[in-house]
């Protein structure tokens, strides 16, 4: 009943796109990733004028659709070629590729910055206090002390974000980005075999998110290892 | 400015009155989806919460394949997928044609099942946030299994529940974009016919962007009240 000859066949074809997918994943994650380290810096001080902005940034870019936000960037930027060729950031906005990893870096950075907001709050404060007592600087403080205890305790939302930025990026190919769900809807199309090209499709995901659960719990397990118990 | 204001605005060649009829399209695609979510995910946790094993298997291949696997591939499985059958069963009785299911209910179906397998996460945490005691105290006034789901433990459930049902109703909202590629005209599709057809997508996708904002502000207060109201009576520490 099984067609393990239409899956041998197929399994290669989907598998290609898995570089795309994994680019797309890496280069938003690591923008992403330092965009929201600065937005979550930035809102440790108290200046009004400095939070006010950002909350404004992370509230549109969780509250609205993130095929919405491809939409704008890619389509809706186009619209004013001539102004980006003036300033020349218009190779940017030009190309699918670009747009797309522009809008998933700004999403991932508005979610990522909430979780590494709530981090930093989670440091307890005697230790920055015993920081501060040691005679040692806010900037020293904020490497030696707050940041590698902060970003280590951030792993296990971190691993959320990962999985949900590897899911995110099947939207890149409403673009024409052809990454494993642009295959996938063309294999459909092709082959009238919708099942089959889910269940494939499905299990590169699936094994995808298993490799990166594993690998981001056994980075947690090696970061905290007097946390593991027997 | 008056450029955009006659763009958007409800006089005859405004597109907003086209743009308010497709929020409500996806209003109704959310809730509906949110609604057979919820059925789903209340099945889902209750087979995984059971001792059985095939049941706690099935719900949790549920949720792992569902929650692991990108919306937009879900989407056209249960499209082109339903479409496909459709189509052959359409063959049988002489149609020559693709036949396609209606989009509307597909995109509810899509939106419950991919909902469904977050709610049940959600339920299943809630369910065993509830204190021991409750099921204990039950039993002692003899209570049927159903009487005490229904009158105990059901609503104190909710009160762990209600802030993951929240999140799991903004995931959502924001799916019910993704349902634009199989055809339904709602908010996202509308906006992409207005951007095609008035050469000004910065305009149309902006709009739409807010008008995506503003059903997530309104409705989050929904789940802001209800959350309130499931605590009432409970004091706080």
């Amino acid at each position: 009943m099984i067609d393990f000859a239409f899956f041998l066949e197929i399994i290669p074809v989907l598998l290609a796109g898995l570089p795309l997918t994994l680019l797309l994943t890496t280069a938003s994650m690591v923008i992403g990733f330092f965009l929201a380290l600065l937005l979550a810096l930035a809102q440790q001080g108290n200046r009004r004028i400095v939070i006010w902005p950002i909350r404004a940034f992370v509230a549109v870019f969780r509250g609205t659709p993130l095929l919405v936000q491809i939409f704008l960037i890619y389509y809706g930027l186009g619209q004013f070629r001539p102004s980006l060729q003036a300033i020349g950031i218009w190779w940017l906005f030009r190309e699918p590729y670009w747009c797309a990893i522009v809008a998933l870096s700004l999403n991932e950075a508005a979610y990522g910055s909430e979780i590494l907001r709530g981090a930093i709050k989670a440091v307890p404060r005697g230790l920055t206090e015993a920081a501060t007592a040691s005679g040692m600087s806010k900037l020293l403080t904020l490497r030696l002390i707050v940041l590698p205890l902060a970003l280590r305790n951030a792993i296990p939302n971190y691993t959320n974000e990962i999985i949900l930025m590897v899911k995110g990026t099947s939207l890149a190919s409403i673009i024409t980005l052809m990454e494993i769900t642009g295959i996938a809807q063309g294999l459909i199309s092709q082959t009238y075999r919708a099942v089959e090209v889910f269940v494939a499709a499905g299990a590169i995901y699936l094994a995808l998110n298993f490799a990166i659960i594993s690998a981001l719990n056994a980075l947690e397990t090696r970061l905290t290892p007097y946390r593991v118990r027997a | 400015m008056t450029n955009i204001m006659h763009i958007l605005g409800f006089q005859q060649g405004g597109w907003g009155a086209a743009l308010l009829a497709a929020s409500s399209v996806t209003l109704a695609l959310s809730v509906l989806g949110f609604i057979l979510g919820a059925a789903l995910g209340a099945t889902a946790a209750a087979g995984r919460l059971s001792p059985r094993r095939v049941p706690a298997w099935l719900a949790h291949v549920y949720g792992t394949v569902f929650r692991g696997v990108p919306d937009l591939l879900t989407i056209y499985l249960l499209y082109y997928g339903g479409s496909i059958a459709l189509t052959q069963i359409g063959t049988l009785f002489g149609s020559d044609g693709f036949v396609g299911l209606p989009t509307f209910a597909t995109g509810v179906l899509a939106i419950g099942i991919i909902s469904g397998a977050y709610q049940g996460e959600v339920y299943r945490g809630a369910y065993q946030a509830v204190d021991r005691g409750q099921f204990e105290a039950c039993k002692a006034l003899g209570l049927s299994r159903y009487q005490s789901l229904r009158l105990v433990i059901v609503p104190q459930l909710m009160r762990h529940a209600l802030p993951g049902l929240g999140n799991v109703w903004q995931l959502v909202l924001k799916d019910s974009a993704l349902i634009s590629v199989i055809g339904l005209v709602e908010l996202m599709r509308q906006a992409q016919i207005g951007a095609g057809s008035t050469r000004e997508p910065f305009i149309f996708y902006v709009a739409a962007a807010a008008l995506y904002f503003v059903i997530a502000v309104v409705t989050a207060s929904v789940f802001r009240f209800s959350e309130a109201r499931a605590w009432r009576g409970m004091v706080h520490a």
